[in-house]
């Protein structure tokens, strides 16, 4: 059933799944950047949010997040949802978790590399 | 060490769980409608943001980044990335009871790899410890 899939499916997948990993580590980037209690504290939940929406990186993470987005729904209308969501998703959390290692640097340990590991077969498994 | 949030923290990652794969599902369910979408007629894509379907999908998907955003801000992107992949487990229950589609052995085995891995991140801690920088 793999092989069946048009090509222009793959490739827009592909735009999936690396748009989606470099929105993913910007926003974490951003979100670690801001101090979420104390700004909350001095300005309220609404200054909180103004801080929060206004980061530079915030937006450029929600950017590449609307392109990941747009070609998501693009794959949809060509393919079923039980072949796109695994495989966008089996993939962008492989290329997510190396990425927040080597870039966030975040301490991926044994455990989570398991878990990576479980997650993306068990998602491939879900298109079956 | 002990590794729990507060309760406020888990009802966040459920949101986080749940918002991600109602909002696809709606979508999905949207674009059925809307038909194939040529990539010679990508205008297309903006009238498909008219669908009740699809736009009540980006709804449930903008409080699903809400919730995301907010649990990055006190967690690891690889702490809270398991718990977007548990909604795939959500999905394939959805497309069973919504979309009745047919779950096989092999989508079982997939679910339980996936609630096995979420269940490794999330007795683990939620966030890289730094060591804090003097100053002077």
């Amino acid at each position: 059933m793999v092989f069946s899939v048009a090509p222009q499916t793959w490739v827009s997948i592909l735009a999936v799944v690396t748009s989606a990993t470099a929105g993913d580590i910007l926003i974490a980037h951003a979100m670690k950047a801001v101090d979420l209690d104390a700004v909350r504290a001095e300005r309220g939940l609404k200054g909180a949010i103004v801080a929060v929406i206004t980061s530079p990186t915030l937006i450029l993470g929600i950017a590449c997040m609307a392109v990941s987005f747009f070609s998501l729904l693009f794959s949809l209308s060509g393919a079923d949802l039980s072949l796109v969501a695994p495989a966008t998703a089996s993939l962008t959390f492989v290329t997510t978790a190396i990425a927040a290692k080597f870039i966030l640097k975040e301490n991926v340990d044994r455990r989570r590399w398991l878990a990576a590991l479980c997650i993306c077969v068990g998602v491939v498994l879900l298109a079956f | 060490m002990s590794h729990r949030l507060p309760f406020h923290r888990y009802l966040l990652l459920f949101c986080v769980m749940i918002g991600a794969s109602v909002g696809d599902a709606l979508l999905d369910r949207g674009m059925r409608d809307v038909g194939a979408v040529s990539i010679h007629h990508l205008g297309a894509l903006l009238t498909a943001l008219l669908n009740p379907w699809v736009f009540t999908g980006i709804l449930v998907l903008i409080g699903f980044m809400a919730s995301y955003m907010t649990a990055l801000s006190w967690a690891d992107l690889t702490f809270v990335l398991p718990s977007t992949a548990f909604g795939n487990v959500i999905t394939a229950l959805i497309s069973r009871l919504w979309l009745h589609e047919s779950i096989s052995p092999m989508r079982w085995a997939g679910i339980v790899l996936i609630v096995l891995g979420v269940g490794f991140v999330a007795n683990g801690p939620s966030l890289t410890e730094r060591p804090v920088e003097t100053t002077d």
